[in-house]
């Protein structure tokens, strides 16, 4: 119980952090990221720039924040989508089983066997870098995972008898799914949806590290860390800060989701009562 | 017994770097070309690989620009300054063993020179009337008037000489006359020249070989040279580190010029940049200064025109469109376009999209948002350069004597088009008394300064950082090409 409540208080303080920096950056941040101040570069920490300056005279503080922001939006945005899509064809896959089952499972070995930068390499040629298309190479992601956890989940609550009962007493395919199977893998749902975060803000950072995510003047951090790579030298926090970020981040959500699924797990639950 | 087994493994360790010894010089470069033809691809990267160590051309210029005779050996110019006899050296052969000769000049003039032609430099060979073979190794070219760039023009990549026999594969297997000859190119890794035994001044080339390294990214860059896993980069793409290398003693740096005038190029042939008020006000929006200290951390000298600062004719204008932000906000204000959306496709080198970053922030400033998109090299030739598909851009124009790209006409990329302009370039291009040709220098530059038909950032300079050892490489850059055949390379472990 212990490791289990350990993980869970670890995972949620990071992530609370993050999150609450990233929501109070759409309101206010101490600097405008917009505005350069080219002759304040690689101003140390001060009590005006909490964190210093960065190349181009911009206060770090602000910038990390916006770079929470992109990162947590852009995760939650990309896994909703995914989780989304693939919940759907998981649970539709279950239900109707045979042919379209097999079908949409294969599609589903097919989209995980392609690499995620590779599909946002393709968008980005076809369409430009963008917002938009990274959210959709990240969705593209955990899409398949969600079609093979929901499927597997739903396929264990069809064998069961209120299931069975239901389809005797004439309800319809999408009835059953929609009143009996989602409400009970919602919890594995989610469980997958808080991993798959930590694992979208290693691929947005990935992304934008290589150019094909954010442009200027929005920033994340691995924008932040593609900048500062030959800076390393002049001034190393440069890539030290935002990379932090994305360890305290990837690790709140990846703890988090360990956590939650641990005590959803009744076997586990019930070692330790 | 340990002791005989350390001394073996340092043996092994130590032969194989013997062996590697050799006088292959590693080149670092970050623009990697599509084409290997001089003669029909605007790449600079192509000159600054083959021209002059592959390719040939009748003339070269050395580091000051000054001319020499290469595969010509001597010239005679009529008195009225429009016939050149050309005398080509005898016994030259190209590296498929044809021999060269004057039909082949004649062949690669008339080529360039045809209506089909897709010379990226055709306005070079514009003056020219006619190009006869007098003799077998005599060539008579007639000029329609006279023309002060010609025997410095004839030397560039543009006017290579090509064989007759091998110039439909010279795009992807170069066959010239010069001191290398091509091994192989490897696409996103690597293009190895040469030694040319057969060459005419074989004597004098110190290298066995050439191998350039493409690398774009800085850092990458960086380690590669830390590594000494290439011998020179020039044109170092991180100008932050230059203090770096300079404090190592296992590397020299230098700083030189080139005639490259990086600009914000803007395309005038669409709205709103053909309106003179907008490309004002977009000219008042942009601080040099901040992106000089910004992008190139102080290593680049302002222009306000399309001539270089370094250049003898230099005219400072900074005078006539300085930043001024209330101005360029108010004639945002009075052109309509405060509030609006423009695009900025720059291609991937550090000082274009570091530029571009920061002029987007300049422009937000005056009340214009600007799309950033940073696109590959071939895209952007093919979309910007070729289709005119942007509104502005930002690019180093580094052919030497450029100014002419103004007095290119609507089909070029700025999509210019200035009568006005076009005779005060023509006047100069004819114009052989060198008084005259200052004073019309002087006034072309003033034109542009102020018709601002692209914005003018500042001199891309020449960082170079090199193992020590390497010499007789260029610092300046006085034209695209850098002659290897006189490097010379110590190893520096022995």
């Amino acid at each position: 119980m212990s490791s289990i409540r350990f993980n869970i208080c670890i995972g949620g303080a990071l992530v609370a952090v993050m999150s609450v920096a990233a929501l109070l950056s759409v309101v206010w941040t101490p600097y405008d990221h917009t505005v350069l101040n080219v002759a304040n570069k690689f101003a140390g920490p001060s009590g005006s720039y909490w964190l210093g300056t960065d190349q181009l005279g911009r206060d770090q503080f602000t910038l990390l924040m916006i770079g929470a922001r992109t990162s947590i939006s852009m995760a939650i945005l990309a896994v909703g989508l995914g989780a989304i899509a693939g919940t759907c064809l998981g649970v539709a896959a279950a239900a109707i089983g045979g042919l379209v089952e097999d079908a949409i499972m294969r599609l589903a070995d097919f989209t995980i066997a392609f690499p995620a930068i590779l599909v946002a390499i393709m968008l980005a040629a076809a369409y430009g870098p963008s917002l938009s298309t990274t959210i959709i190479a990240i969705a593209s992601i955990s899409l398949p995972t969600f079609t093979r956890v929901s499927r597997a989940a739903a396929r264990q609550v069809w064998t069961q008898e209120y299931t069975v009962a239901a389809r005797a007493g004439g309800r319809s395919l999408s009835a059953i799914t929609w009143n009996h199977v989602l409400p009970n893998i919602q919890a594995v749902l989610l469980v997958q949806a808080t991993i798959d975060i930590a694992t979208a803000i290693l691929a947005e950072a990935a992304l934008s590290y290589l150019g094909l995510g954010v442009q200027p003047p929005d920033q994340s951090w691995g924008r932040m860390l593609a900048d500062a790579q030959t800076l390393i030298y002049l001034a190393p926090s440069l890539a030290i800060l935002p990379g932090l970020c994305m360890v305290a981040s990837v690790m709140g959500f990846a703890l988090l989701g360990d956590g939650l699924r641990d005590l959803n797990d009744p076997k586990l639950r019930n070692e330790t009562r | 017994m340990k002791l005989k087994n350390l001394l073996w493994a340092t043996t092994l360790v130590i032969v194989p770097g013997l062996a590697a010894a050799d006088t292959v010089l590693r080149i670092g470069l970050q623009q990697e070309p599509t084409s290997l033809d001089p003669t029909s691809d605007a790449t600079a990267s192509i000159d600054g690989m083959l021209t002059h160590n592959v390719f040939e051309s009748l003339t070269t210029a050395d580091e000051s620009g000054a001319i020499h005779p290469r595969l010509a050996k001597s010239w005679t110019i009529s008195e009225d300054g429009t016939t050149y006899i050309f005398e080509l050296e005898q016994g030259v052969l190209f590296h498929d063993g044809t021999s060269f000769d004057a039909e082949d000049v004649v062949f690669s003039f008339n080529r360039a020179m045809a209506e089909e032609s897709v010379n990226p430099s055709k306005s070079i060979f514009k003056p020219i009337d006619s190009v006869n073979a007098i003799a077998s190794h005599k060539v008579e070219i007639k000029l329609s008037a006279p023309n002060a760039f010609f025997l410095f023009n004839i030397s560039r990549g543009d006017a290579s000489i090509v064989g007759v026999e091998s110039v439909e594969e010279n795009k992807t297997n170069p066959v010239g006359t010069g001191p290398f000859t091509f091994a192989s190119w490897t696409r996103g890794d690597r293009l190895v020249l040469a030694k040319n035994a057969q060459h005419r001044d074989a004597d004098n080339i110190q290298l066995d070989g050439v191998e350039f390294r493409f690398i774009a990214d800085a850092a990458a860059a960086t380690a590669a040279l830390m590594a000494e896993e290439i011998d020179i980069f020039p044109g170092f793409p991180a100008p932050e580190l230059m203090d770096q290398f300079e404090a190592d003693p296992r590397f020299s740096t230098s700083v030189g010029s080139t005639q490259g005038e990086v600009v914000l190029a803007l395309n005038n042939s669409k709205e709103p940049f053909s309106n003179l008020e907008v490309r004002k006000a977009i000219t008042h929006s942009i601080n040099r200064g901040d992106i000089i200290d910004g992008a190139m951390y102080g290593r680049a000298v302002p222009i306000s025109s399309f001539y270089p600062p370094h250049g003898e004719s230099h005219v400072d204008l900074s005078h006539v469109m300085p930043f001024d932000l209330a101005k360029a906000t108010a004639l945002f204000e009075d052109t309509g376009l405060a509030g609006s959306e423009l695009s900025l496709r720059v291609p991937p080198f550090p000082y274009a999209t570091r530029s571009g970053e920061i002029i987007q922030a300049q422009l937000a400033q005056a009340g214009v948002t600007v799309n950033l998109e940073t696109v590959e090299w071939g895209f952007w030739i093919d979309e910007v350069f070729k289709q005119k598909n942007y509104d502005m851009t930002i690019i180093a124009h580094t052919s030497p004597n450029d100014l002419g790209n103004f007095a290119r006409g609507p089909d070029y990329y700025y999509g210019y088009d200035s009568a006005e302009f076009n005779e005060i370039f023509a006047a100069l291009s004819t114009e052989t008394n060198v008084a005259m040709r200052h004073d019309l220098t002087v006034e072309a530059q003033t034109f542009l300064a102020e018709n601002a038909p692209a914005v003018f950032l500042f001199q891309l300079p020449r960082l170079s950082v090199f193992r020590s050892g390497v010499e007789g490489f260029w610092q300046s850059a006085s034209v695209l090409y850098q002659p290897l055949a006189g490097v010379t390379m110590k190893d520096a472990s022995q």
